[in-house]
C-alpha cells in the first residue's frame, strides 16, 4: 500500500490485546498491523472469535492495547474521539429517550443549540426512513429500526471515519440489502473513511474497496484491493466471472485463516 | 428503504360491544363486591349465633364505633399522627436511601468493603431497634419516624445501588464514543438508567413505612393508630380494634394506589434487555 503518505488516515502497528482472565493472560489480537487510506472502504472479513470486535474497539479508543500502537491523523489514539464514529454489534441506543432524542444526544454533548440539534436531526430522520418515528421508543422499533436510529446517532456527529461491526449481521437479507445500498448511498461523496468489519463473504465484496481477511489473533491472511465497478448489485454481481473468482479466493483464505 | 417503514403500527377500527369491551372488569367488580357482602353479612348474622360478641365484635358494631370516632375527632387526632410518622418516615428513609445508593455505587471498592456490614443490619428486624430507639429519642415522633426509616431507608438503598451497578457497560461506552466524559455518564446514562432500581425501591419500601410507624406505636406510644388498638384491646373493646384496622387497611389502599401509579411510570421505557 502507500507510504507515509497524506492519503494515511489510520497507522496500526503492532498492535496486541490481551485480557487477563483469573491467572491467565487471553490473547485476542496478536502483532496487528495495517494502514487505512483516507476515504477508503474497508471490509474487514473474518470468523467469529478473530479479534475482529477488538480490534475496533481499539481503534474507537475504548480499549488501551497491550502493546503496539495506532495512529489516527498522526496522532496516537488514547481516548474516544468524536472524529471516529463507531456503530457496535448490538444495539445502544438510550432506552428511556425516543429515537429523536436518541438522535440529538451526540449534538447534546457537543454543545450544539437546540434549534440546530432539532433541524439536523429531522433530515437524519429523513435520511435513514424513520419519519413518523421520532417519538419512539427503542422498545417499541423493530430490530431493523433500532439499527437505523443508531446509525443516525452516530452520523448526528459528523464523524470523518466510521467503523461498522457487523452492523447488519441481526437484520433479515431483504433488509440486510437495503441497509447495505443505503450505506453505500451515505458514504459515496461524503469523502468519509469506512472500516467495515464482517463474517459474510458477499457483504465484504459488494461493499468494500479493499478487503482484509483475518485468520485467528488477528493474522492478516489476504490483504486485497477490490476493483469491481460501482454501483455493485448483488443479483448482478453473482454471476460475474471476476466476482465469483474473488468469492472463492476470499472461501479459501477464510479456510486458511482457521488453521493456525 | 422503505419497506419496513409502514405507516407507525397498523390499526383497524373495531365494532366491540360495551360488554367485549368491560365485560372482564366488570364481572370481577361485581365478584368482588359480591364477596366482601356476603362474608360482612356472614360476620353479621353469625356473630352472636355462634362467637362471643367479646372476641368476634361484629360489622354493625365496628361501624357504630367508627361514627362515633369519626364524631367526637378520635379517628382522625390518630390517623393523623400515623400518617405523618409515614409520611415523614418515607421521605427520611427515601432521600437518604438514594443518595447513599448512588453514592455509594458509584465507589465499586467501598461497597465492596460495606456490603457485609449493610446487609447484616438490613438482616436485622426492625422492630428489634425499636427499644433502642426509645431510649434514644424517647416515645414521641421521632422514634417512629426514625422506625419507619430505618426499614425505608435499606429498601431504597439496595435496590438504587442494584440499578447503579447494574447500568449496561455498552451504554456508557456509547456516550463515551460521543466525547462524553464523567459529568455525561453520570448525568446521561446512570441517573436514567438507575431510575428502575430506584422506583423500584421506593414502591416495594411504601408499606414498610406503615408497618414500622404502627409497629412503633405498638411499642410505645400515646397517640396513633397503633396506640389506639393497644388501648382497645386493652379495654377488650374488639370493634375498636376492628374499626382501627380498617382505617389501616384503607390507608394502606390509598398508599398502594400510589404504588401502582409509580409502577405505570416506570412501565413507559423498559430496558432493552428485560424485554428479551
Amino acid at each position: 500500500m502507500t507510504g507515509p503518505d497524506t492519503t494515511e488516515l489510520l497507522r496500526i502497528d503492532g498492535l496486541t490485546k490481551q485480557f487477563v482472565k483469573d491467572d491467565m493472560g487471553v490473547v485476542a489480537l496478536r502483532d496487528f498491523s495495517l494502514t487505512v487510506e483516507r476515504g477508503s472502504f474497508v471490509t474487514v472479513l473474518g470468523r467469529s472469535g478473530c479479534g475482529k470486535s477488538t480490534l475496533l474497539n481499539l481503534v474507537a479508543g475504548l480499549v488501551p492495547p497491550s502493546s503496539g500502537t495506532i495512529a489516527y491523523n498522526g496522532r496516537n489514539v488514547t481516548g474516544p474521539t468524536t472524529e471516529i464514529g463507531y456503530l457496535t454489534q448490538s444495539d445502544t441506543l438510550m432506552p428511556w429517550r425516543d429515537v429523536r432524542r436518541n438522535i440529538e444526544m451526540p449534538m447534546e454533548i457537543a454543545g450544539v443549540p437546540a434549534r440546530k440539534r432539532a433541524e439536523r436531526s429531522r433530515e437524519l430522520i429523513a435520511t435513514v426512513g424513520l419519519d413518523g418515528f421520532e417519538r419512539h421508543y427503542p422498545r417499541e422499533l423493530s430490530g431493523g429500526m433500532r439499527r437505523r436510529a443508531t446509525l443516525a446517532r452516530m452520523l448526528s456527529a459528523d464523524p470523518e471515519t466510521l467503523l461498522l461491526d457487523e452492523p447488519f449481521g441481526a437484520l433479515d437479507a431483504q433488509l440486510r440489502k437495503e441497509m447495505q445500498t443505503e450505506l453505500l448511498r451515505l458514504w459515496q461523496g461524503s469523502g468519509q473513511t469506512v472500516v467495515f468489519v464482517t463474517h459474510d463473504i458477499e457483504e465484504a465484496l459488494l461493499l468494500g474497496d479493499r478487503v482484509v481477511v483475518l485468520g485467528r489473533l488477528g493474522r492478516i491472511v489476504l490483504d486485497k484491493p477490490i476493483e469491481l465497478a460501482r454501483p455493485r448489485d448483488a443479483d448482478v454481481l453473482r454471476v460475474d466471472p471476476a466476482f465469483v473468482a474473488l468469492h472463492g479466493e476470499l472461501n479459501e483464505a477464510l479456510k486458511e485463516g482457521a488453521k493456525t | 428503504m422503505s419497506t419496513e417503514v409502514a405507516a407507525p403500527s397498523h390499526t383497524v377500527p373495531l365494532e366491540r360491544t360495551w360488554w367485549e369491551r368491560n365485560g372482564r372488569s366488570a364481572v370481577v367488580w361485581t365478584a368482588r363486591t359480591v364477596l366482601i357482602v356476603a362474608l360482612l353479612a356472614a360476620w353479621e348474622w353469625s356473630a352472636e349465633r355462634l362467637f362471643d360478641l367479646t372476641f368476634t365484635s361484629r360489622p354493625s358494631d365496628i361501624l357504630t364505633r367508627l361514627v362515633e370516632w369519626n364524631a367526637d375527632g378520635t379517628l382522625w387526632i390518630h390517623t393523623w399522627i400515623t400518617l405523618q410518622e409515614v409520611l415523614l418516615g418515607f421521605g427520611l428513609g427515601a432521600v437518604t436511601g438514594v443518595l447513599a445508593g448512588f453514592a455509594l455505587a458509584s465507589l465499586p471498592l467501598v461497597y465492596r468493603v460495606l456490603e457485609p456490614f449493610i446487609m447484616a443490619l438490613y438482616a436485622i428486624p426492625k422492630v428489634a431497634l425499636a427499644p433502642l430507639f426509645i431510649i434514644w429519642f424517647g416515645i414521641g415522633l421521632s422514634m417512629k419516624v426514625l422506625l419507619a426509616a430505618a426499614t425505608v431507608f435499606f429498601l431504597v438503598f439496595l435496590n438504587t445501588a442494584a440499578g447503579v451497578r447494574e447500568v449496561d457497560r455498552q451504554l456508557v461506552d456509547a456516550v463515551r464514543l460521543m466525547g462524553g466524559g464523567r459529568r455525561e455518564i453520570a448525568l446521561k446514562v446512570v441517573l436514567p438508567a438507575s431510575m428502575t432500581g430506584v422506583l423500584t425501591g421506593l414502591k416495594v419500601a411504601i408499606p414498610y413505612a406503615l408497618i414500622g410507624a404502627v409497629i412503633g406505636e405498638l411499642v410505645a406510644s400515646n397517640r396513633g393508630l397503633g396506640y389506639l388498638i393497644n388501648d382497645a384491646a386493652a379495654q377488650f373493646d374488639t370493634a375498636g380494634v376492628f374499626a382501627t384496622l380498617v382505617v389501616l387497611s384503607v390507608i394502606a389502599a390509598i398508599l398502594n394506589l400510589g404504588v401502582s401509579m409509580i409502577d405505570r411510570r416506570v412501565g413507559r421505557w423498559k430496558p432493552l434487555e428485560a424485554r428479551r
